[in-house]
């Protein structure tokens, strides 16, 4: 398994594990299935700084069912289900 | 010539302490309409600039966009492009952003621009980006952004004076500089650009510290820890009810005991007669009951703003999102609810934030449940009448675990109305998304806390001199009038409309256990919660003669069965009532129907919790 960051594969940052570094590739709101519609969703994941080529990390994990998520966004911590965080694909 | 009234808005996202400035410029002269959320409501406030212009300035709800999808945001976009009824356009919109972290401040900045209005970015708390080692250049800064930029330290004396000079700088040519506003919703692709540019001026401006700063990632390891973090809010919250019920005890003795010596000084001074009655079991027994629960709500709001300001508010309700998930409520809808251990009002103005409709009704729904600080005179003095003060497992403070079980009671039955709602009420719906920034953790500041808990000190004391000195009022008349007839040998109080009143409710709540007093002292405990106390303090003072004014607590104690007490506990953790808070559902929900529903359940609830209460406590051999 090569894991260099030229050839990791795209993955939606809602199935990330606690410590998963990355960067955005793009979002794709169509693929969170959130409450939210598809315009709705990206408008928000992007006015919390979730853009294209922004690193992420992975720093923490809820309890129950590890949801949700506290995202590190370049400088920023941002708290986001899993369901959300569907639709931001990283690699 | 006299200047007119220079407007100015504070703009920010949340956590850019908006709100550390707007009481650095203005101190106490500030006007809240109504009940103060944490900046939900209108907060006005004035100040004068060095050149002597008058200012009014509001602090307008955070928010990362013009878009408007919460009524918060709302406001704000409003307010900014001159549309809020009633209001007046600004002249200069402050954008207020904390330097520690630009970066979704500077794309909301150009979404601003757009509107056309007269802006300054506040660069706030720019001591604290400096000691992380964030330099920003102000000058580039400034020419790219094309607006001025001031930099300033709310919490610090003198921290804003760049920002008043700019003031008076900025108003004296202002008529020049009017643009017209081409501001739109924007679309995805225009949100995305100008979040880029956002990112481009930062780094080009802004030079970031090779480590990033440490402590809030030290204190979150063990804070949001999917177990230990838990704990911690457990422990938070467990403390923060023993301090209330333990700690404020000195300060409420000294109030009680000054409260009597004005008591026993009116009678010494005054004859016999209505007037020393009205003034000493009206007013001063009255007021002075309820105003002796001041440090109780210092306390619980100092928790409260001291937890707000650190950063921690935002980890709970991380914390707390699936848990509460499960019950069928929002992440978001745990701020409301802890405020709600303050007061229901704050909690429900503050479900603003809940941009779901659903999710915000069932929060105002069970928000009533939490208990208020209202309840706790009735709990405190119930409880220290009839609970012994010993200490359990060797540690614990029997009165003060009580005081959790009652707060736990609230909380449970609150998830469980909650559950029930979900399950039987809104069953066809997808659950709203909850994203929420972990701002990074700041010395609360004492200026700040301070403020806040004068606003609201103010408030409670301005209710206890207005509205419960009011109902005392007609408490003390009902229970005085129609006086005895002369030779009576039965209390003056038996023949009173009071006693009228009480016994022809005493049928219905006979079964709870409650006798006529406590029906009496029910009626005006729906203008507000904490008047039941001083009406009980009212009715058996006059009953029972001088002795007993002194002492409610021990008249309680004979007068009332452990049964009795327990019941009226009970009762109390569900009954509505409170008058503001059905006023304030019935205008958050613009519904009356749903005001009816909340009096409807809460008290269906109530006079079951007190009948079951009741006849188990009889059963055991409370009675």
């Amino acid at each position: 398994m090569t894991d260099t960051k030229d050839t990791r594969p795209h993955m939606p940052l809602g199935l990330a594990q606690r410590g998963y570094t990355g960067v955005i590739q793009q979002l794709s709101a169509r693929q969170a299935g959130s409450a939210l519609s598809d315009i709705e969703l990206e408008s928000r994941l992007i006015e919390l700084g979730f853009v294209e080529g922004a690193r992420v990390e992975v720093l923490h994990e809820g309890l129950v069912g590890r949801d949700p998520i506290a995202v590190r966004v370049d400088s920023i911590t941002i708290a986001v289900r899993r369901r959300e965080a569907m639709a931001i694909i990283v690699a | 010539m006299e200047l007119p009234l220079l407007h100015l808005a504070l703009v920010g996202t949340p956590n850019s302490g908006k709100t550390s400035l707007f009481n650095a410029l203005t101190g106490s002269r500030q006007k809240v309409a109504n009940y103060p959320g944490v900046t939900v409501e209108r907060k006005e406030g004035f100040f004068v600039t060095p050149l002597g212009r008058q200012v009014s300035v509001v602090d307008l709800p955070g928010t990362y966009s013009l878009r408007g999808r919460s009524p918060d945001e709302e406001i704000t976009r409003d307010f900014v492009l001159g549309k809020a009824s009633g209001e007046t356009v600004p002249d200069l919109v402050l954008c207020v952003a904390d330097s520690t972290n630009l970066r979704l401040t500077i794309r909301l900045l150009l979404e601003l621009k757009r509107t056309g209005r007269p802006m300054v970015l506040v660069l706030n708390m720019f001591d604290i980006a400096a000691r992380r080692g964030i330099t920003v250049d102000v000058e580039r800064l400034a020419k790219e952004l094309g607006l001025p930029v001031v930099t300033s330290i709310a919490v610090r004396k003198g921290g804003t004076a760049d920002l008043l000079k700019l003031t008076d700088e900025i108003s004296a040519k202002l008529a020049a500089e009017a643009e017209d506003n081409s501001w739109r919703a924007l679309s995805v692709a225009e949100l995305r650009a100008t979040q880029r540019e956002a990112d481009r001026i930062i780094a080009d401006c802004v030079s970031l510290p090779a480590r990033p700063d440490t402590w809030t990632a030290r204190i979150d390891a063990v804070v949001l820890h999917p177990v230990g973090g838990l704990v911690v809010l457990a422990l938070i919250l467990f403390v923060m009810f023993q301090a209330v019920f333990a700690w404020a005890q000195p300060a409420m003795d000294l109030l009680k005991s000054g409260f009597d010596m004005l008591g026993e000084f009116v009678q010494a001074t005054l004859p016999d007669g209505l007037l020393q009655s009205f003034l000493q079991n009206g007013v001063i027994a009255g007021v002075g009951s309820v105003i002796v629960f001041l440090p109780q709500i210092i306390l619980i709001f100092l928790f409260i703003l001291l937890l707000e300001d650190f950063g921690y508010m935002a980890r709970a309700a991380f914390l707390m999102d699936r848990i509460m998930g499960g019950a069928g409520l929002h992440g978001r809808a745990f701020i409301p609810l802890l405020s709600s251990f303050a007061c229901a009002i704050p909690g429900i103005m503050a479900t603003r934030v809940i941009d779901n409709k659903r999710d915000r009704l069932t929060t105002i729904l069970i928000a009533p449940l939490m208990t208020c600080s209202a309840r706790i005179p009735v709990y405190t003095l119930i409880i220290s009448a009839f609970i012994p003060a010993r200490d359990v497992w060797g540690f614990i403070n029997l009165q003060g675990l009580v005081m959790f079980g009652l707060y736990a009671a609230g909380i449970v039955s609150a998830l469980a109305v909650s559950f029930l709602i979900k399950f039987f009420m809104l069953r066809d719906y997808a659950p709203a998304p909850f994203m929420l920034e972990l701002p990074d953790y700041k010395m609360p500041r004492l200026k700040s806390i301070v403020i806040g808990i004068y606003t609201r000190a103010k408030m409670f004391l301005v209710r206890a001199g207005t509205t419960i000195f009011s109902m005392m009022v007609l408490i003390w008349f009902l229970a005085s009038f129609p006086q005895p007839p002369a030779g009576a040998t039965e209390p003056a109080i038996d023949f009173s409309l009071a006693a009228i009143i009480g016994k022809a409710l005493e049928p219905l709540l006979a079964p709870v256990g409650f006798n006529w007093q406590i029906a009496v002292a029910l009626i005006p405990g729906m203008a507000a919660r904490e008047v039941a106390v001083a009406a009980l303090g009212t009715v058996y003072a006059i009953e029972g003669g001088k002795e007993a004014a002194e002492q409610i607590g021990q008249v309680l104690a004979t007068k009332w069965s452990l049964a009795t007490a327990l019941s009226m506990l009970a009762w109390y953790i569900f009954a509505p009532q409170c008058a503001s808070t059905l006023a304030v559902i019935r205008r958050e929900t613009g519904s009356w129907a749903w005001m009816a529903v909340t009096f409807t359940y809460m008290l269906v609830l109530a006079y079951a919790a007190s009948l079951v209460t009741y006849n188990v406590a009889v059963a055991l051999g409370a009675g």
